[in-house]
């Protein structure tokens, strides 16, 4: 909060070919602590077009963000929108200045109707009626103008994500954004909500309007950027025109070498059936069917991979599974059932019957994050003889010992067992707990979102350690929201939608566009 | 590492919200017209400056390590134990009447099984809270509040009502058995060939500080163990930081939260052996006189390490015994007025810890920056 008197103030700066960039930043940098996580950022977007912003987890791409949407105030730089020497110490200075965001976790009152939502924060006066009304006017034109279509008296916890997603770029646009920051936008949505939002970006942009998109995704940096910029390590590595290059080359920016986008793997050669699931269902708290019927098998030697929409009942199916939540139904690992309720339902039998665990979400239940890797390295498994000294005491000195030997086979970094699980960067994280369950030699490996908040690197070294797992004659289970990953791993796909298994296919013999209309429920044509 | 060193985390923090917390006390000890340099060298020299003041403190801090290790034991469960005090009450009921039943021949005969009594008790105190608590999610904290007052209801209808010997006017019970008195400070001087009569030792001898002192410390280092190097430890530990975590070990929540509140309440009952067994050798109504609520900040400031609860016990052990002093020696400051100086303490080293944390945070970051 330097001078916050120059706020609104701009200064003529000058253009150096007739038109001002949208956006352009000057050696930004910003720390936090001893982390550099911004270093001298220099950026020009014009107007009128979309620009990617690429990078690992970490890279800083939502620190840059944040900064520009004046969540933090950089340490060092300036900021000119459409060429005028702006302060953004606030995001109502961000607003005032025509900076929209729509963030990865959509900020939206989910008890009102998507009217108010809009209006929320922005109302012309003490009374409601006239902005309600005057919104409703312009939601009305935008929706014509951008395909934005949404009912503006809906409930927000009615609506699907892809819906809710329109209502924050109709909040952005009802504050007169022109400049549109995504963040990771296509996360939650199936591909063919994808490719409508996407539509949506190209008639914002021939309207005029410049678009910011943060995404770690690839394919669609390729498909709707005009321009895109790389990050690694809080620095911008290179900008460059979407057309002049290629996915291959966008990885090794972002990553710094080479890098395998695809696994090499054998055709699978699947032995007996491992697990097989029959008519399973889980209603939850609220008395709300998650799993309907669900049933599927798995071979030894063979990886299925289920495909879905976030929230279509994966989660809960590898809860079931894994002893976390309890189902109705039949469940069988190697011929034998296993219980889903009762005593013999909870994690430590399923691990006692062979069954290993990769939650979806490591940092809340893989890991204790306040842990060290060591403690955690024992995690589910610290009734394990090996582990205990006597009757009374843990053997703390060989878990250490054991630790360090699973970070060098899995090259984990810093290779320091007394480290705690936090101070790892996402993929490290997911390698101690992919050592901890794949060193266990399960019979079925349930491994969900494997590569969620990883960084590229990381994701070759997880992916061909999954492969060779299978190639070991284990069953795999493997959940995950990313298609990519699911065609590229797996030797079956099935595909879930609302708790059901919409169908099951076989990667050679679909594509992306057949499975999105089966996460959409559709059965035709797929 | 974002951090600073361990020795500055663990002792610089303290003592300086500590040394702010005599700051403010002594403001408000100016405020009522008396010398705070005198107020400051009486509470020193009266906790600390005398084997006599020693004896004292030594015995206050007993209490509230038994208790602070019930508080810390229940933290690392992510369970707020409140019922410190109702299950100390509750594990004295125990004591005594173990104490009061047998004619005990040797007080080593009475202790394995007054401790047995007192823990028993005091676990089964918590046993009520914890089983709403892990069946049917009623919160620890509000069922522990009210079983203190329940446990204080029972104790005056138990000692009124049953335990009241016969023409006693005050409600406390008969006098234990000889046999059952454990071994004061004075005992072991005299084993040790020291006279009691006489200077300097004759005040010492008069020190209620007792054997409960030693079982204090090996319930410092058994809590240590149980938490660092034993399975149940690491499954309290670990249930404590991630519930949804524990759940996906397969560590169950029912298990966890019932075991952790026993040991807690039977480390609160245990606080007898040393109040109701140790010192008033009878059952009086008020045996815990707080110290069931001075463990919350004793297992605050002690960061639920059984090292550091030793340590913060210490200092309130300190603070009570250096408050009586004080009281006796400058009449202006009253017994309410000690409580102040305990609550600022407790406000500093507890509440506003990170006021001073941060800061401190930051200029070991930036030395480490700069250097």
């Amino acid at each position: 909060m330097t001078d916050t008197t120059t706020q609104g103030r701009p200064e003529q700066a000058v253009p150096s070919n007739g038109k001002a960039p949208a956006i352009e930043l000057k050696g930004i940098s910003k720390a936090f602590g001893p982390v550099q996580a911004n270093k001298d950022i220099a950026i020009r977007v014009m107007p009128g077009t979309i620009h990617g912003i690429i990078g690992e987890n970490g890279a800083g791409k939502s620190t840059l963000m944040s900064i520009l949407y004046g969540f933090y105030k950089a340490d060092k730089g300036e900021i000119f929108i459409n060429g005028n020497k702006t302060d953004i110490p606030d995001s109502q200075a961000a607003i005032r200045a025509g900076i929209g965001m729509v963030f990865q976790h959509f900020k939206l009152v989910e008890n009102f109707t998507v009217l108010e939502n809009v209006v929320l924060g922005a109302e012309d006066g003490a009374l409601l009626r006239p902005s309600l009304a005057k919104a409703r006017k312009l939601l009305t034109e935008l929706a014509k103008e951008y395909e934005l279509n949404v009912d503006p008296d809906a409930l927000i916890e009615d609506l699907g994500v892809g819906m809710q997603q329109r209502v924050e770029i109709l909040k952005a646009l009802y504050r007169q954004a022109d400049i549109l920051i995504l963040d990771e936008p296509t996360g939650v949505l199936t591909p063919a909500e994808a490719d409508h939002l996407f539509r949506i970006l190209d008639n914002l942009k021939a309207e005029g309007k410049t678009i910011i998109l943060i995404t770690h995704k690839l394919r669609e940096i390729m498909d709707v950027t005009d321009t895109v910029s790389v990050m690694r390590r809080g620095e911008m590595t290179a900008t460059v025109k979407t057309s002049e290059t290629s996915p291959e080359e966008l990885a090794e920016l972002m990553v710094g070498r080479k890098v395998l986008l695809r696994v090499d793997k054998k055709p699978a050669s699947p032995g007996k059936t491992v697990l097989e699931v029959k008519n399973l269902s889980v209603t939850d708290e609220a008395g709300v069917k998650r799993l309907k019927d669900v049933s599927l098998s798995v071979r030894a030697g063979e990886i299925l991979g289920i495909a879905g929409v976030a929230g279509n009942g994966q989660s809960e199916l590898l809860d079931v599974l894994g002893g976390i939540d309890h189902g109705t139904g039949t469940v069988e690992l190697n011929g034998e059932a296993i219980d889903l309720t009762g005593k013999y339902s909870d994690g430590k039998s399923r691990r006692d019957r062979g069954i290993a665990h990769v939650p979806e979400d490591r940092q809340r239940r893989g890991l204790i994050m306040d842990f060290t890797a060591w403690e955690n390295v024992a995690f589910g498994y610290h009734d394990d003889a090996a582990y205990q000294k006597n009757a009374w005491l843990m053997d703390n000195a060989a878990l250490r010992a054991e630790t360090e030997a699973k970070m060098e086979r899995f090259d984990v970094r810093p290779p320091d067992p007394k480290l705690a699980a936090k101070n790892f960067s996402g993929g490290n994280q997911q390698k101690i707990v992919l050592a901890r369950e794949i060193e266990r030699n399960p019979d079925l490996l349930l491994i969900g979102q494997p590569t969620r908040g990883v960084d590229i690197g990381a994701i070759e070294f997880i992916h061909k350690q999954i492969v060779a797992l299978r190639d070991q004659g284990k069953a795999i289970l493997l959940v995950s929201v990313e298609l990519d990953e699911i065609m590229n791993l797996s030797d079956r796909i099935a595909v879930m939608f609302d708790g059901q298994i919409m169908g099951e296919r076989l990667p050679g013999e679909t594509d992306e566009k057949k499975l999105g209309l089966l996460m959409a429920g559709v059965t035709e044509g797929a | 590492m974002d951090k600073m060193p361990r020795w500055a985390d663990v002792f610089l923090t303290p003592l300086i919200s500590l040394i702010l917390a005599f700051f403010v006390s002594g403001l408000v000890v100016l405020y009522i017209g008396e010398d705070p340099f005198r107020a400051v060298s009486i509470l020193i020299e009266g906790s600390i400056g005398s084997a006599y003041a020693w004896g004292y403190t030594l015995y206050y801090a007993t209490n509230f390590i038994f208790t602070g290790l019930a508080v810390a034991i229940a933290f690392h469960a992510r369970m707020f134990n409140i019922g410190g005090e109702g299950q100390a009450a509750i594990g004295g009921l125990g004591v005594a009447l173990v104490c009061l039943m047998i004619p005990w021949p040797h007080w080593a005969l009475a202790l394995p099984v007054a401790v047995a009594a007192g823990a028993i008790f005091g676990a089964g105190w918590a046993a009520v809270p914890a089983y709403l608590q892990a069946r049917r999610g009623s919160h620890i904290v509000i069922t522990t509040i009210m079983f203190n007052f329940i446990a204080a209801a029972l104790l005056a209808y138990v000692i009124v009502e049953v335990l009241k010997a016969p023409g006693q006017m005050s409600p406390e019970s008969s006098a234990f058995n000889e046999g059952s008195n454990l071994p004061r400070i004075a005992d072991f001087l005299r084993t040790l060939g020291l006279a009691c009569e006489g200077r300097p030792l004759e005040r010492v001898c008069r020190a209620p500080l007792n054997i409960a002192f030693i079982l204090a410390l090996l319930a410092c280092f058994g809590v240590w163990l149980l938490i660092w190097r034993t399975r149940l430890g690491y499954e309290i530990r670990s249930f404590g930081h991630s519930e949804e975590a524990a759940t996906y070990a397969g560590i169950s929540s029912f298990k966890i939260t019932m075991i952790a509140m026993l040991i807690s309440g039977g480390l609160a009952g245990l606080m007898a052996i040393n109040a109701v067994m140790g010192e008033a050798e009878r059952l009086v109504i008020d045996a815990v006189q707080g110290a069931g609520f001075i463990g919350i900040a004793v297992a605050l400031m002690g960061r639920s390490h059984p090292v550091g609860v030793f340590l913060a016990a210490l200092l309130f052990g300190a603070l009570v015994q250096g408050g009586a002093e004080l009281e006796f020696e400058i009449p202006a400051i009253t017994r309410d007025m000690i409580v102040v100086i305990q609550a600022l303490v407790i406000l500093f080293t507890g509440a506003l810890d990170n006021m001073v944390r941060m800061p401190l945070e930051r200029m070991f970051l930036a030395r480490r920056k700069a250097g």
